[in-house]
This record gives C-alpha cells, sequence and structure tokens, in this order.
C-alpha cells in the first residue's frame, strides 16, 4: 500500500506512531495541516488529503498534573503520590495535539512555563503482550 | 462564523420547574429521583394542571448504560411518571445533554407538532467507585486522541486554567474565591449535596476530627484551609478537590407549553425568548485555550434571537464544573472581556447581592453536578428567581431576564437560553 492509499484513521497513525513516526494529514488543496488526522478537510471540504511526516518540534500550549488519573494510568503505578503531566503540544507546522509531558517534573507544576520547547518522544506503555504507544513529547536539556 | 438571526416559528414558554434533592442515594435509581423531579415540578404549576396533556417527553441523560447499567432510558422515565404512551427521547450532549432536551422540547412546540412538552434530565452516578466514574466521564472526551494521554476531566479545564493564568495573569486564589461564592449560595439551597459554606465546612471538619480523637486541624481562614493539601487536595494542577463539582445522583424536570395557552398554566409564565446551540473541536484543535468557541457562538445565537445583549441579563446560572469554567463562561457570555472574569467573585460583582449574580443556586460546583440533569437543574433555579420564589438566596431588583449555560465536555457542546418573565 503506497502512502497516499492508507486511510487517515487513529489506527494507521497509531501504526506509524510505533514505528516512531509522528505523521498529520494534508489538505492537497488548501495545504492546511491536520493532527489528529482527518479524512475530510474540514476548512474547504474535499477528501483529497495527503499523509506528512511532522517535525516534532513544538511549544507547550497548556498543561496540567493529574493527581487523580484514569484507571490505565493508575495501573502504571501513577497517581496521588505520584502525578504525572499531560497537556497540549503546538507544533512548529501549526497543528496542536495532546500528549503526556516529560522532562518536566510533575511535582513542581507552578515552575512549567507555557511555550517551554518540547520534541516528539513517544513512549511505549503496558505489559508485554498489550503494549501500546502513547504520544508524548519532551522538555530539551 | 456570523450567525443568521433565527426566530422560533411559534413561542414556547416555561410553566413549571422542578429537582429531585441532589446528593447520594443508594437506595435509589435514576428513576426514582425522576419522578421526585416530576413531582417538584408538577406541584410547581400555579393552576391546576393534568399530566395526561402532555404529548412529548423528551429526557436528557449521558450515561446510564455504565452508570446504571440501563440503556433505551426515555421510555422507562415516561413510564415512571405514567406517561406511556407519549413519544418519549432521550438526549445525549454530555454534560448538556438535559440543556439540548430542553431545545429539543422547544424546537417540538415552535413546530406545531406539540403543545406541551415535559423535558428533564437524569443521572445516577454514585453506584460505581470514583476511578470508575473518572473512567465514565472520559468517554465524553476523545478516546482515540485525548483520553489516551492520561488526559481526565478536571485534567482538560486544568489545562485551560494554565493557559488562561499565563495569558491574564490570574493565579488558583482567584479560582479559589468562586468556591467560596457558589457555596455562600448552596448553602441557602436545601437542594443542593454539598449546601454548606467553607467556613461551616471547616467548622465540620474540626468537630469531626475531635469526636475522633484526632488532632483538630487549624486553619487560619479560608484561604488557608483551601491551600492544605489534605484538607483540599490536589486533583488536577492547579485545581484542587474544592475546584471540582462532586459526583452526583438527581434529577430535574420542567414544563414547557406553547406561549398562547401558557396562560391556562400559570399567571407568570417564562417566555423563552432566546436558544442558541453549537458544537466545538476537541480542546487540542481549537485556537483559543481559554475560551469556549461553542459558548460565544450558543451566545450569540440566542441573544439575536432574544433581541437583547450581555448587559440586559439580571442573572445567570452558568456551568460551572470546574471554578476555571465559570469565569470562562462569564466571559464567553459577554458579561465580562476576555481576561476580566477571574476576579468579578471576589470583587462582589457576581455574588448574590451583586450587579450580576452568577450561580445563584450554588452551581453545579455546589449544588451537584449529576451530568445529564445539570441543564435542567439551571432552569429550576432561573425558574424560580425570575417569578420572585427563590427564599432566603432570591436575588432583588425584581429580575425580569435570566440566562442559562449548558456546556458538554470540554465545549463541544454548549447551548444557551434566555428567559423572560412578562408583564
Amino acid at each position: 500500500m503506497s502512502e497516499k492509499e492508507i486511510p487517515f484513521t487513529a489506527y494507521e497513525f497509531q501504526q506509524y506512531l510505533i514505528q516512531g513516526e509522528l505523521m498529520a494529514s494534508r489538505c492537497v488543496d488548501c495545504q492546511k495541516i491536520y493532527l489528529p488526522v482527518r479524512a475530510i478537510c474540514p476548512d474547504c471540504g474535499t477528501s483529497n488529503l495527503e499523509w506528512i511526516k511532522l517535525s516534532g518540534k513544538g511549544k507547550l500550549a497548556a498543561y496540567t498534573s493529574v493527581y487523580i488519573g484514569p484507571s490505565f494510568m493508575n495501573d502504571l503505578g501513577f497517581g496521588r503520590d505520584k502525578p504525572y503531566l499531560t497537556g497540549i503540544v503546538e507544533l512548529i507546522e501549526g497543528p496542536r495535539i495532546s500528549a503526556r509531558l516529560l522532562g518536566l517534573d510533575p511535582e513542581n507544576p507552578s515552575e512549567i512555563k507555557i511555550g517551554t520547547p518540547l520534541e516528539f518522544s513517544g513512549i511505549e506503555i503496558g505489559e508485554e503482550d498489550n503494549i501500546s504507544p502513547q504520544l508524548a513529547f519532551k522538555a530539551g536539556e | 462564523m456570523p450567525v443568521k438571526n433565527k426566530k422560533l416559528a411559534r413561542g414556547v414558554s416555561l410553566v413549571g420547574a422542578g429537582m429531585s434533592k441532589f446528593g447520594s442515594f443508594p437506595e435509589k435509581s435514576s428513576r426514582d429521583l425522576f419522578v421526585e423531579a416530576f413531582q417538584v415540578m408538577s406541584n410547581s404549576v400555579d393552576k391546576e394542571f393534568d399530566p395526561q396533556r402532555i404529548e412529548y417527553v423528551c429526557i436528557g441523560n449521558f450515561s446510564s448504560d455504565l452508570f446504571e447499567g440501563q440503556s433505551h432510558t426515555a421510555p422507562i422515565m415516561a413510564d415512571a411518571v405514567g406517561l406511556v404512551p407519549k413519544a418519549a427521547v432521550r438526549v445525549e450532549d454530555a454534560c448538556a445533554s438535559s440543556g439540548v432536551a430542553l431545545r429539543q422540547g422547544i424546537l417540538g412546540i415552535a413546530s406545531g407538532l406539540y403543545d406541551i412538552v415535559l423535558v428533564g434530565g437524569i443521572e445516577m452516578m454514585t453506584k460505581l467507585p470514583t476511578s470508575e466514574v473518572t473512567d465514565t466521564l472520559a468517554a465524553a472526551g476523545d478516546v482515540l486522541y485525548e483520553i489516551p494521554v492520561g488526559f481526565t476531566f478536571p485534567g482538560f479545564y486544568a489545562a485551560m486554567a494554565s493557559a488562561y493564568m499565563d495569558r491574564y495573569g490570574a493565579a488558583p486564589e482567584d479560582l479559589m474565591q468562586v468556591a467560596l461564592k457558589n457555596h455562600n449560595n448552596g448553602a441557602l439551597n436545601e437542594k443542593a449535596q454539598f449546601g454548606v459554606t467553607i467556613p461551616d465546612w471547616m467548622e465540620k471538619r474540626k468537630q469531626s476530627a475531635e469526636k475522633k480523637g484526632k488532632p483538630i486541624p487549624e486553619w487560619n481562614d479560608e484561604m488557608d484551609f483551601l491551600h492544605d493539601d489534605r484538607a483540599n487536595p490536589m486533583i488536577a494542577w492547579p485545581l484542587r478537590l474544592f475546584d471540582c463539582s462532586p459526583i452526583t445522583d438527581g434529577a430535574a424536570a420542567a414544563l414547557l407549553v406553547a406561549d398562547d395557552i401558557a396562560k391556562e398554566f400559570t399567571d407568570q409564565p417564562l417566555k423563552i425568548i432566546g436558544s442558541g446551540q453549537a458544537s466545538d473541536y476537541p480542546l487540542h484543535d481549537r485556537s483559543d485555550l481559554t475560551s469556549i468557541g461553542a459558548a460565544k457562538l450558543a451566545a450569540q445565537e440566542a441573544y439575536q434571537m432574544a433581541g437583547v445583549t450581555a448587559k440586559d441579563i439580571q442573572l445567570a446560572e452558568v456551568h460551572d464544573c470546574f471554578t476555571i469554567a465559570e469565569v470562562i463562561a462569564s466571559e464567553d457570555l459577554g458579561f465580562f472581556e476576555p481576561g476580566k472574569g477571574f476576579n468579578q467573585a471576589e470583587k462582589g460583582i457576581t455574588t448574590r447581592d451583586g450587579a450580576l449574580p452568577i450561580n445563584t443556586s450554588g452551581g453545579l460546583k455546589a449544588k451537584g453536578h449529576p451530568v445529564g440533569a445539570s441543564g435542567i437543574g439551571q432552569v429550576v433555579e432561573i425558574f424560580k428567581q425570575l417569578r420572585g420564589r427563590a427564599g432566603e438566596r432570591q436575588i432583588k431588583g425584581d429580575p425580569k431576564l435570566g440566562l442559562a449555560h449548558n456546556v458538554g465536555a470540554t465545549g463541544q457542546t454548549c447551548v444557551v437560553h434566555i428567559f423572560q418573565r412578562e408583564e
């Protein structure tokens, strides 16, 4: 299957993520870039889209440190005594996406600055037979 | 996007509204709470009212499926209040479910198909343990892109708060003032789940510690208490427990009729002069993280239909699922300029005796947030306040114009209604 034929689904987005690639869909007609990927351009309405690889570079737009998480994060050992950071990253290509945030201190969220430069860094969560990729971005040194 | 000026083809009036007690009721199901709300609503209709005249039932509910293992809820509710075989429909738009049910009821009458419609909302949330409630609510987020990276509902609003604080220089303490105000209001609402002021709550905590022989906590004042990690733990920075609405069981009901028959039910009907609804992208896809676009559009549509502006509104019930949500709502609705909403509670503008009282019921924060019932719960307060029947928490100035603002999830749905008492 050539890249052009790969459907614009969350599943395929995840398959790219597993290979370490952060992909988005771009409207061939109006050139707008969409992440989460879209099969129909919300701006001009065409179905003429293509996959593009993003640079993976971005900055922090909004964030939180979660102390009471969903069950699957609790199962990974997070919780009241071990919060984790998640937020919204604005990519240099324009789109924004929700992602885990690494390389910053979840215990001191008030020290974190909106606008902090971030870089794509997929991580894997789960046990041996049930590993799934989790989109994450990491702050530079 | 400019909003086209829309009108209803036929006017709709609110002639009755009532709610169950909000709280935690392990011995009840949502249908029991809906019966209670329906009875209170029926008693609120001033003149003789035969419920059999109801032609259509529209019930807002987020997830009886996951909370109670019960789908296809609408006919069950119709049965519980004696309305089978009238048409019954369930409306699901997350926490805006019953605000949208209200709108669907309005459209049913405006279309000419029905004259008398029962709208309501139900949610029974406490049967699940808290962790499963968190997971169930998370289903209102985007389960492909938002939830897998660890977002929770407090987390979404916390992220909005982080962007808001960064942009406008607000602090967590400003948000705490919203909680203080709404608990002050809720303390005067006998239907509220946490109908207690924060100082009274502190006193209760002390008494309980004393009874158990534990060390009695010492707090200098409310802000000291609200900064105490043990008394008011962090949920999702910067939001603590008292920034969040509770997990609640509850139901609410309202009676809508065509304008031309409203006087058969009461001499004090409220005309629903504005109705607006819009949708939005998941949070990450929005151009502005400090505002809810759907709320602005829904408000614009409702104001245009009503022929009024934000300045004309005399009281509002807004969707304060989290303290930051009330701040953002008050800006999206045009009550305050962007970035100016965060200190209006502290300044006394939005308190009960302020220039624009917001959430006199206690809001979702103190009254409780049975998600699918909250939209009609707001209508109950507007119905009382605009008819001078809100008892101890009645606002002054003989208000005639009120607004209800109900949000689904992080703002993917918003619905706004404007109510007016005719002279």
